[in-house]
């Protein structure tokens, strides 16, 4: 299936190459785009992505699989990111995690039946003071308890 | 106590009140000076960097070449990934204008006409803030080619926002230019240094976003007064996260050399349940943690951490109460630095690996006494030998946690197991315990 961005998309693209000296800095920003259109990141985008900003597509595959925020298959329509280090662990950040999982039935990186959630467990968010914490897609849920946790999901749930 | 970086200022982050305080003058003033007088008044100021090292700011400027034909880069460094840190994203949110005039003035001081600050990705509500607070500059003319007009100089510089995406190891200064390069985020070998050999080869800077945030008021009062705030050897404020066991978690901005206990009991109210404290981290978990009973006397800037066994990190303060379990911390920890090894290194890459599958079999209660001294053993082999510091990062709270808390560990390891059996275990094919095994 071939991939090519948007009118807008691209626009965007060649605005964050016009940033920096060399075109490939802007392969990063590239693929937040193509997984905001795409939902994932696929080989066709790899291979667009790197047309477009003169790469070869192994070296863009090479950063895709250097960072955790890009993903290669699809996620959960709410992608929720649960901080486990240190400081969420000893505020319950394990507590948070399992109820999820329990909730949810489902492990790290899975998704449910239905494609609305996905969950991770992930590292240090910078939310340490406001611990435990997570994350759904770009929104940041902070100083968490049983009830919240439960509140949040099951608003999330009854939506479309 | 007057805050510097994080003043009590309602509003304090849109461009009209800021200016209404003064905002801009600090850059003013500088474009009336040489570059060189910059680069001395910092120095003087003995502005130290609050990424984590704690390097001399003026210095590190000064390192900047003044005849090259290339051009030259600012990075401000805004990865904010150290467990334990959460400070630069209250810069991005209350005082990104400070930031700004901060990061002009050192691109005039180190002649760079292009600033990339480097944002984590996770942290796309702040990464927003930022942008906004700099599109207000641009429109303003206090960034970009109407510089020129705005402060009557031949001088000007642009600002570009570099979104991360989930790598700690970002923040490592040379793994960061890598990654603006639009390269997988691995460390370069250094020397060269980025002053000579940075971005797209060229000379650089990367500084932490707190050290640059304290540069304006640096210009606008004077090094003297700067220089005369908490510790001399390290002065100025700091940023302290407290975070953990502790009653009011958060950001405190106090002088350099407040004492530890002042900050954990007085700011950060106390202990929940008045329970006794058996271990604080005090600059993020990469740091050497000290034991409750080390803590008495502790001043919080770079030589006395120094001193007293740790590091000042990027202020970070993680207090553990007494019904901590330890093992599973520092599992915790070593499971962090092992995700986050880049695995351009087999000391760090292998190591790290190991120390979190030794303390997992701890935690599973099939560990042995002679594992404790493996562990120091394998931190021991992954720091001084890999290229970037994370190998230290990942060393140091293994080594001295076990050393510090070895009574503690030794109670945890079973009794049971044989040595010799333990040595087999040791040959290290065997990893024991299947980590799914293992719950928390
Ligand atoms: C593994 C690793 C991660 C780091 N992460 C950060 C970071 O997130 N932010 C930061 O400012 N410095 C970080 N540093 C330190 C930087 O390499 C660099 O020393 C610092 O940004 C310099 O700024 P300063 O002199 O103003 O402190 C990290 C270092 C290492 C080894
Ligand atoms: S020490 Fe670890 S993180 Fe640093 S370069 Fe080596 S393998 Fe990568
Ligand atoms: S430890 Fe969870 S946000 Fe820092």
């Amino acid at each position: 299936m071939d991939f090519k961005f948007t009118p807008e998309n691209l626009e965007r693209i060649n605005a964050e190459i016009k940033k920096y000296p060399k075109k490939q800095s802007a392969v990063m920003a590239a693929l937040y785009i193509a997984q905001e259109q795409n939902g994932y990141i696929t080989t066709e985008v790899m291979k667009e992505i790197a047309d477009i900003l003169d790469m070869h597509p192994h070296d863009v595959l090479g950063v895709v699989t250097f960072y955790t925020m890009y993903h290669q298959k699809p996620m959960g329509k709410y992608h929720i990111q649960v901080c486990t280090n240190v400081s969420c662990m000893l505020r319950g950040g394990y507590d948070i995690w399992n109820q999820i999982k329990d909730k949810l039935g489902i492990d790290n990186m899975q998704v449910t039946q239905d494609g609305k959630f996905s969950l991770e467990e992930v590292e240090c968010m910078g939310s340490c003071g406001t611990a435990p914490m997570f994350a759904i897609n770009e929104d940041y849920f902070e100083n968490l308890t049983k009830e919240k946790v439960n509140e949040i999901l099951d608003s999330l749930k009854n939506t479309n | 106590m007057e805050k510097i970086v994080l003043p009590d200022i309602k509003d304090f982050h849109k461009l009209e009140v800021y200016l209404q305080h003064g905002g801009y003058s600090a850059a003013k003033k500088a474009f009336g000076q040489s570059s060189d007088d910059i680069i001395d008044q910092v120095k003087r100021s003995g502005l130290r960097g609050r990424g984590g090292a704690a390097f001399l700011t003026g210095l590190k400027w000064s390192f900047m070449p003044k005849t090259t034909d290339k051009p030259k880069y600012l990075c401000v460094n805004g990865d904010e990934s150290e467990p334990g840190s959460f400070k630069d994203r209250q810069i991005f949110e209350y005082n990104p204008h400070q930031l700004i005039e901060g990061i002009i003035i050192t691109c005039y001081a180190i002649g760079a006409k292009v600033a990339y600050i480097y944002i984590r990705g996770e942290y796309h509500k702040w990464i927003k803030l930022m942008q906004k607070a700099l599109d207000d500059a641009y429109a303003a003319g206090y960034v970009g080619e109407k510089m020129k007009e705005k402060f009557g100089t031949d001088f000007y510089c642009d600002i570009y926002i570099h979104k991360g995406a989930g790598a700690y190891i970002c923040g490592e200064e040379s793994a960061l230019m890598n990654s603006i390069e639009g390269k997988r985020g691995y460390p370069r070998v250094k020397p060269p240094f980025p002053a000579q050999n940075g971005l797209w080869g060229c000379p650089t800077t990367i500084n932490n976003v707190e050290t640059i945030t304290n540069v304006p008021p640096i210009i606008n009062k004077g090094w003297e007064w700067f220089a005369s705030i908490g510790e001399p050897k390290h002065p100025g404020t700091i940023l302290f996260g407290v975070s953990g066991h502790v009653n009011k978690p958060g950001v405190y901005e106090l002088p350099s050399g407040t004492l530890l206990t002042d900050i954990i009991y007085n700011y950060a109210g106390g202990v929940p349940g008045n329970k006794k404290i058996l271990c604080v981290i005090p600059g993020g978990s990469s740091m050497p943690p000290l034991r409750g009973d080390q803590i008495e006397g502790v001043k919080m800037d770079a030589e006395s951490l120094k001193a007293a066994g740790s590091a000042i990190g990027t202020g970070g303060i993680m207090v553990m109460d007494e019904d901590t379990d330890l093992v599973k911390v520092l599992a915790r920890i070593a499971h962090f630095y092992h995700h986050e090894s880049c695995g351009q290194c087999t000391p760090c890459r292998e190591g790290t690996g190991w120390l979190e599958k030794i303390l997992k079999r701890l935690i599973a209660g099939k560990g042995s006494v002679s594992d404790l001294d493996l562990l120091i053993t394998v931190a021991n082999q992954i720091e001084g030998n890999t290229i970037c510091a994370l190998g230290e990062a990942a060393a140091w709270p293994v080594k001295f946690m076990v050393e510090r808390f070895r009574d503690y560990f030794e109670q945890r390891v079973s009794k049971e197991i044989s040595l010799p059996v333990a040595n087999k275990v040791h040959s290290m094919r065997h990893t024991a315990i299947p980590v799914e095994e293992i719950k928390h």
